[in-house]
């Protein structure tokens, strides 16, 4: 096979490799956010479920979670599974598991703000949201963005698992090459798009940190 | 009608008994300082007023506006200092950018810090970073200003700067309330001083009353100042 039409064909797997990045990141983001609130929550339950939720996240394979989300209708309900599902479930597999990193890296960070912080806003007639949204997450995000950058550099090597329900992102694709053609070009030409894709996600989270660093 | 009133106040935390049974008045344009050894419930009084902490009984009679000025500052360290201080009045009292903008250049100026609004608090001295705190109180027109303990962080040479701009507040009618340890300071600004022990008031009037007290407790408290 030519270079040119090798790279064409992951150049396919490459565009889902960045699907899955970006959608994964638009859920887990917000969806952490949540489960931090709910991890601190003054409701003793919601508190205990989503301790538990963080804990199972953390503490199975991802690449187990893929499977089971996967597989898991069709075992445990019967259903039949419709050929876009395997791309949903790869989201919905992703975006529940980074939450749960993100929801620490969130609660570690609102712990980390002053109780005098929120005294002073609710002096100045601050509502909570505004107190949230104003005061508290800017600070949050100077606090934890070196912490979310490590994730997010995890996340993009991380896309790789769903070869594991053939998804034909870019290491699947590679994968295929190279066991069709007994060469090893594939997997490089996988891992330089890897690092340059990492090379970028630490650039832009460089920017990112100088943004917010308000000390400096 | 006073402009502040507080009557039979009480709170504890847990089994701590606080505030025992607190009543005080605060007239407009009056000042009063609030003394007392550390643990006799000044900050916590204060704290019920400004509703930082929730009273167990009694009550607070007060309509109007007031502001808090807090003894570590609490300035929101990712704003400059000049949306430090318009920030409020935009957002929660949504008044005029530019009368909002033309008052807190006004106060800066007041405070001698005209040319630091594009400052971040942390590129301030604690002297400074206190006068900004208390532009920013100023700029949402309080109808009272309560200092808890506003010069407890700071050497006396910057204690020195905010006593002489609570000074001219003084001088301009300004109500306020003062929790100090700054006794000299409460007792030549104070129209009315409070002396607190224990959750209790154990002496209040003007300061030539409250100062040559017969009281034992308070020639305790302030023999340690005068020895």
């Amino acid at each position: 096979m030519m270079l040119g039409s090798m790279v064409s064909l992951l150049m396919e797997g490459m565009i889902t490799s960045i699907e899955i990045f970006l959608l994964t990141l638009l859920f887990s983001l917000p969806l952490g956010l949540l489960i931090a609130f709910g991890r601190m929550s003054k409701f003793t339950p919601l508190r205990l479920i989503m301790k538990v939720y963080i804990s199972i996240m953390r503490g199975t394979p991802l690449m187990l979670q893929l499977i089971v989300v996967f597989f898991g209708p069709y075992y445990i309900f019967g259903t039949t599974l419709s050929p876009d599902y395997r791309f949903i479930a790869v989201i919905i597999a992703f975006s529940m598991n980074y939450a749960a990193y993100f929801a620490e890296i969130y609660r570690g960070g609102i712990e980390a703000i002053p109780k005098g912080q929120y005294e002073a806003a609710q002096v100045l007639g601050y509502s909570k949201i505004q107190t949230f949204f104003i005061i508290i997450l800017p600070q949050v995000f100077r606090i934890i963005i070196p912490s979310v950058t490590n994730e997010v550099i995890t996340l993009v090597k991380d896309t790789s698992l769903s070869f594991v329900i053939a998804i034909p992102e870019m290491f699947t694709v590679a994968k295929q090459i190279a066991a069709a053609e007994s060469s090893i070009a594939a997997l490089i030409v996988a891992g330089v798009f890897y690092y340059v894709f990492n090379v970028l996600v630490a650039f832009v989270m460089a920017r990112l940190e100088k943004r917010y660093d308000y000390l400096n | 009608m006073s402009l502040l009133e507080v009557k039979n106040l009480k709170k504890s935390f847990d089994e701590n008994v606080v505030l025992k049974d607190i009543s005080l008045n605060v007239e407009k344009g009056e000042v009063l300082c609030i003394i007392g050894p550390s643990g006799s419930g000044k900050s916590t009084l204060l704290r019920c007023i400004t509703d930082l902490e929730q009273e167990d009984s009694g009550d607070i009679n007060f309509d109007g506006t007031f502001g808090l000025v807090f003894q570590d500052f609490n300035l929101f360290p990712h704003h400059t200092v000049l949306k430090n201080i318009i920030n409020a009045p935009l957002k929660v009292q949504k008044r005029d950018k530019n009368e909002v903008l033309k008052s807190a250049r006004d106060l800066l100026k007041k405070m001698g810090l005209e040319d630091k609004e594009d400052a971040y608090p942390h590129e301030l001295s604690g002297g400074q970073q206190q006068r900004v705190s208390i532009a920013r109180a100023l700029a949402m027109n309080p109808d009272i200003l309560f200092f808890d303990e506003p010069t407890s962080a700071l050497d006396p040479e910057l204690t020195g700067e905010i006593l002489v701009v609570i000074r001219d507040l003084a001088a301009e009618n300004m109500t306020m309330v003062i929790v100090t340890h700054e006794m000299s300071f409460a007792r030549n600004v104070g129209d009315k001083i409070i002396f607190m022990d224990d959750g209790y008031i154990i002496e209040e009037g003007t300061p030539e009353k409250v100062f040559s007290s017969d009281n034992a407790r308070m020639k305790e408290f302030l023999g340690k100042f005068y020895d």
